[in-house]
């Protein structure tokens, strides 16, 4: 964080007359649907003044993006504002000629769209559509705007602007085209830029240095921002002022540092707590009766003890130089210098050149522990994981469950390891198959493998729902009709239909929102604590990866650049590429008064779902990150 | 984020909460547990009921479908019988639609030609849809050269038009049955099906489930059989219904052209050949058998329409 840090004095001086730039005065914002109207949003009220940043939080439905789609009247066909009133300057723009509000849109609110991949036209190129802009809103034409278009480009951060101009948006990665956008939003130099969520598609990294760029961009120019995330970190990092909104309302607002600290709210309390780049360190888990405790040990009686008794030994099974090293016989994984290489197409097409996705990857995977591998897009990761689960075969290297070579796996064998390996995906729109019912989806595995009668599978049917806190009437249902969270609680209760060893969770909850990610965070938890299960965890998100992991891998390119315990790789970075990753985490460097507490505690709303009983005292299971402290 | 100093000189409330009693905290993800469980297909059945278009056709189908099982109901004549003595008669009591040049009962032979039209376009869709779908299912799924080998035979047949290759078939055949017309339609009419289920199959084998159960160790016959193909059926069903109505359109244009059915079939096609001549003294000859085939074309076309409509997998998104 090195350009930015929270502002530590809340401002408290209403000494100015200052006028708000922007006030929205109990706006309702209506869709008509199929069902009858639905109130999208209701009485908002908010206020951004000139040169300020001013956040929406809120999560997927809160009704942070209609609202700030209805300042520059771009709602969906179906929505219109049937109440309170919108100023801008002072001005009611509420219900203004489409004439008017173009002139308002570009010349004075610019706006960054939430998808850098479909907002540019593919078939223009980037300076074109910038010029577009600039044409649009009168600034410039011709020669002009072309000059105009090289400077924009340069501001928004971008190196060899002219060259990149004449490209066309395929040529650019992800965060170059979110930078051309900003220059599009910028190029009118308008008052006031409404920013949705700006980086959410993007990598950590990429994320940090956009918004820094952002920050001293708008900063240097005067704009006031009004930035909607889903991320209560980022916006406390970013933003002077938050606006918290849950389910069409705004439930409480106010400077962000006093927010963050002393929430009054439940939901915004709920919100901080269940925030993975606020919270430090493991979940401990909130089962804490003893029953289970005792399940758990029956189970698996030495994954248990050795997951409760000593921490993990520090990495030791890295490969050696030449040929593979002794089968660790603790490792219910192991992986030897796996490698994968992918032809891809040269300069000439009859010749391919060989890609390397993953470069000499080893680790083990110890029985009831969780191993993460972190890493940005391109990293490889999921390549790994694909391979660990043989869906995909290695260029070399190999990998080895409970010291047998996969690759040696045919016919029933492989079913076998089938049956033990199980994957959870990340999509929960696509990890289900729409036309089986919950119950079909369940039983298949079972089926597949022929275990049980019709009766004693709705058995098991029944037990993994209620495992994964969903009620037994759910098994009847189509998974259309179920949100994402739940679906891919369905996907866990999939997982562990066979009673597998190892779950390997690709990106299994980076698709959730932050409530729901953390509940599904803490029922695998929980569900690793009472069966024993070994997680390999894929994900590209590192306050995660603190929550769930023991050991932690983080990979760059192909390679692993770092590994060794989650405490030492968050503690004590090697690598430079780690440290810049760590840094990166939003709202990593807010100091949060009484985090303690959150940290302990399960939050009232999610202990009940979760079946803990939520204030079961503090846990005497040792997790041997318990005592860490924080990051 | 900027902490210029003129930023802090404004007015504002400073930390406001909103009354809790007008914000209540909802369950986190809380589980809907109201309603009847409703299925892809359910509720693809529940917007058709609810769409006029698949109201109307559907009615028009059951009405034709009826005609062509009980023809009997609607007229008392042979339509085989034909009688010099009472030909070319205008529409009278005793033959509503009026006769034909041959003296046959054109009612008669509009309610017993649906039929014929009826059970070509309904076994000619089944064929090619049996073919179409197995060539695509397969080429998608296997893919490689498999795929490649496939996808060039589908686009030669593609490269003859329907109706070009049944004429020809017909000059070698001779006198075609009802059954090789079936079979002719069918083998030239396949292509559009197989890209479609092809196309379908390729995107539906990428999906994250069909990976999981391949994950949890089901054979790739299973995967294709059990979430593949219902998953790609749909494209395929609409395809499948507006080929019934080009199918009946294709026996009527062959029979219109002589090379179809034999002359002793009650066609409409051979009808409307048959009154091309007496367009201008006896309209009623052609306009009856036209009608019957414009309207149970229509109703298919309009049918496969309100089926895409239902079954369109962006309008259900959730």
């Amino acid at each position: 964080m090195t350009t930015t840090s929270v502002n530590p004095t809340p401002s408290a001086s209403p000494a100015g007359s200052a006028q708000p730039l922007l006030e929205i005065k109990d706006l309702e914002i209506t869709f008509t649907t199929s069902n009858g109207p639905v109130k999208g949003v209701r009485s908002a009220n908010l206020e951004v003044y000139p040169r300020e940043t001013v956040a929406i939080v809120g999560e997927s439905g809160s009704g942070k993006s209609t609202t700030a789609m209805a300042i520059a009247h771009l709602l969906a066909e179906n929505g219109s504002i049937t109440g309170g009133q919108i100023l801008f300057e002072g001005r009611d723009i509420t219900h203004v000629s489409e004439k008017e509000i173009r002139v308002l849109r570009g010349d004075q609110v610019g706006l960054v769209p939430q998808d850098p991949m479909s907002n540019l036209n593919p078939m223009w190129k980037v300076g074109a559509q910038i010029r577009e802009t600039l044409a649009a809103n009168g600034i410039a034409k011709g020669a002009e705007a072309r000059k105009r278009t090289v400077q924009l480009l340069e501001e928004a951060g971008l190196s060899d602007a002219e060259r990149r101009a004449e490209q066309f948006p395929h040529e650019f990665s992800g965060g170059m085209k979110q930078r051309a956008l900003i220059a599009m939003g910028l190029a009118a130099r308008p008052k006031l830029l409404v920013a949705d969520e700006p980086t959410s598609a993007l990598d950590v990294t990429v994320q940090q240095q956009i918004l820094d760029h952002l920050d001293h961009l708008t900063g240097e120019l005067g704009v006031a921002v009004l930035l909607i995330t889903h991320d209560l970190g980022l916006a406390a990092e970013r933003a002077r002022h938050l606006v918290v909104m849950y389910k069409g309302q705004v439930v409480e607002s106010g400077p962000a540092l006093q927010l963050l600290q002393d929430p009054q709210h439940p939901y915004t309390k709920r919100l901080i707590s269940a925030a993975p780049s606020l919270a430090s360190r493991r979940l401990v888990s909130s089962s804490q009766r003893a029953e289970i405790r005792e399940q758990a040990q029956e189970n698996a009686p030495v994954h248990a003890e050795d997951r409760l008794t000593s921490p993990v030994p520090v990495s030791d099974t890295m490969a050696p130089e030449f040929g593979y090293a002794e089968p660790d016989t603790d490792a219910v994984i192991e992986v030897q210098s796996l490698t994968k290489s992918f032809p891809i197409r040269g300069k000439v097409p009859w010749r391919s050149t060989p890609f390397l996705a993953v470069d000499d990857v080893s680790f083990a995977l110890r029985r009831g522990t969780t191993t993460a591998i972190v890493g940005e897009s391109g990293s490889g990761k999921s390549t790994v994981a694909q391979m660990v689960l043989k869906l995909l075969e290695p260029t070399s290297g190999r990998v080895l469950f409970e010291g047998e070579d996969v690759a040696d796996l045919r016919g029933g064998r492989l079913k076998a390891l089938r049956r033990r390996v199980q994957p959870i995906f990340q999509n929960p729109y696509g990890t289900l198959d729409p036309m089986y019912s919950i119950f079909r989806t369940i039983e298949e595995p079972m089926r597949l493998h022929g275990i049980g009668d019709p009766k004693s599978r709705e058995a098991k049917v029944r037990d993994l729902l209620d495992k994964v806190a969903l009620p037994a009437a759910m098994m009847r249902r189509y998974p259309n009709e179920l949100s994402g969270g739940q679906r891919q609680r369905v996907a866990i209760a999939r997982a562990l239909a066979l009673d597998p060893e190892v779950v390997i969770c690709d990106e299994a909850v980076s698709a959730l929102d932050v409530l729901v990610q953390a509940q599904v965070l803490e029922l695998l938890n929980d569900l690793q604590a009472e069966l024993g299960l070994s997680y390999l965890f894929i994900t590209h998100d590192l306050a995660v990866v603190r929550q769930i992991a023991d050991h932690t891998l983080v990979m760059e390119k192909g390679k692993v650049v770092e590994q060794g315990t989650t405490d030492d790789v968050f503690h004590a970075p090697q690598q430079d590429y780690t440290k810049r990753l760590l840094a990166a985490i939003p709202g990593g460097s807010i100091p949060l008064a009484g985090s303690e507490t959150i940290d302990v505690e399960a939050p009232e709303g999610l202990a009940d779902e979760t079946g803990g009983e939520g204030d079961g005292g503090p846990d005497d299971i040792i997790d041997p990150f318990a005592q860490a402290g924080h990051v | 984020m900027r902490s210029d100093a003129q930023n802090s000189r404004r007015p504002r409330t400073e930390h406001w909460v909103a009354p809790l009693a007008e914000t209540p905290l909802q369950e986190v993800d809380a589980v809907d547990t109201t309603g009847t469980p409703r299925s892809l297909w359910a509720e693809a059945g529940r917007s058709l009921v609810r769409n006029p278009v698949f109201v109307i056709s559907a009615l028009l189908i059951l009405f034709v479908l009826f005609v062509a099982a009980f023809p009997q109901v609607f007229t008392s004549q042979d339509p085989g019988f034909g009688d010099l003595g009472r030909a070319n008669q205008p529409p009278g009591p005793e033959h509503p639609f009026g006769t034909s040049r041959q003296g046959y009962d054109i009612m008669a032979r509009t309610f017993w030609g649906a039929r014929t039209s009826v059970i070509i376009g309904f076994f000619a869709m089944i064929g090619s849809t049996l073919i179409g779908g197995t060539i695509g299912a397969l080429a998608g799924y296997i893919g490689g050269w498999f795929d490649e080998v496939i996808s060039r035979v589908t686009d030669i047949f593609f490269a003859v038009p329907m109706i070009l290759g049944a004429i020809v078939v017909a000059t070698r055949v001779g006198e075609m049955s009802m059954w090789t017309v079936i079979v002719v339609l069918s083998i030239f009419g396949w292509t559009n099906v197989a890209r479609i289920m092809r196309g379908a199959v390729i995107s539906t084998k990428s999906q994250d489930y069909v990976t999981s159960s391949v994950a949890l160790g089901a054979g790739s016959g299973t995967v294709l059989l059990k979430h593949v193909i219902p998953n790609a059926i749909a494209p395929v069903i609409v395809t499948a219904t507006v080929n019934l109505g080009v199918f009946i359109v294709a026996e009527a244009t062959l029979s219109f052209l002589g090379v179809g059915l034999p002359t002793s079939a009650v066609s409409w096609g051979g009808d409307i050949s048959d009154a091309r001549d007496a367009l201008r003294t006896q309209p009623s000859m052609l306009f009856y058998p036209s009608v019957a085939l414009a309207i149970t074309v229509l109703s298919f076309i309009m049918l496969g329409d309100a089926v895409r409509d239902a079954l369109d997998p962006k309008a259900r998104k959730r």
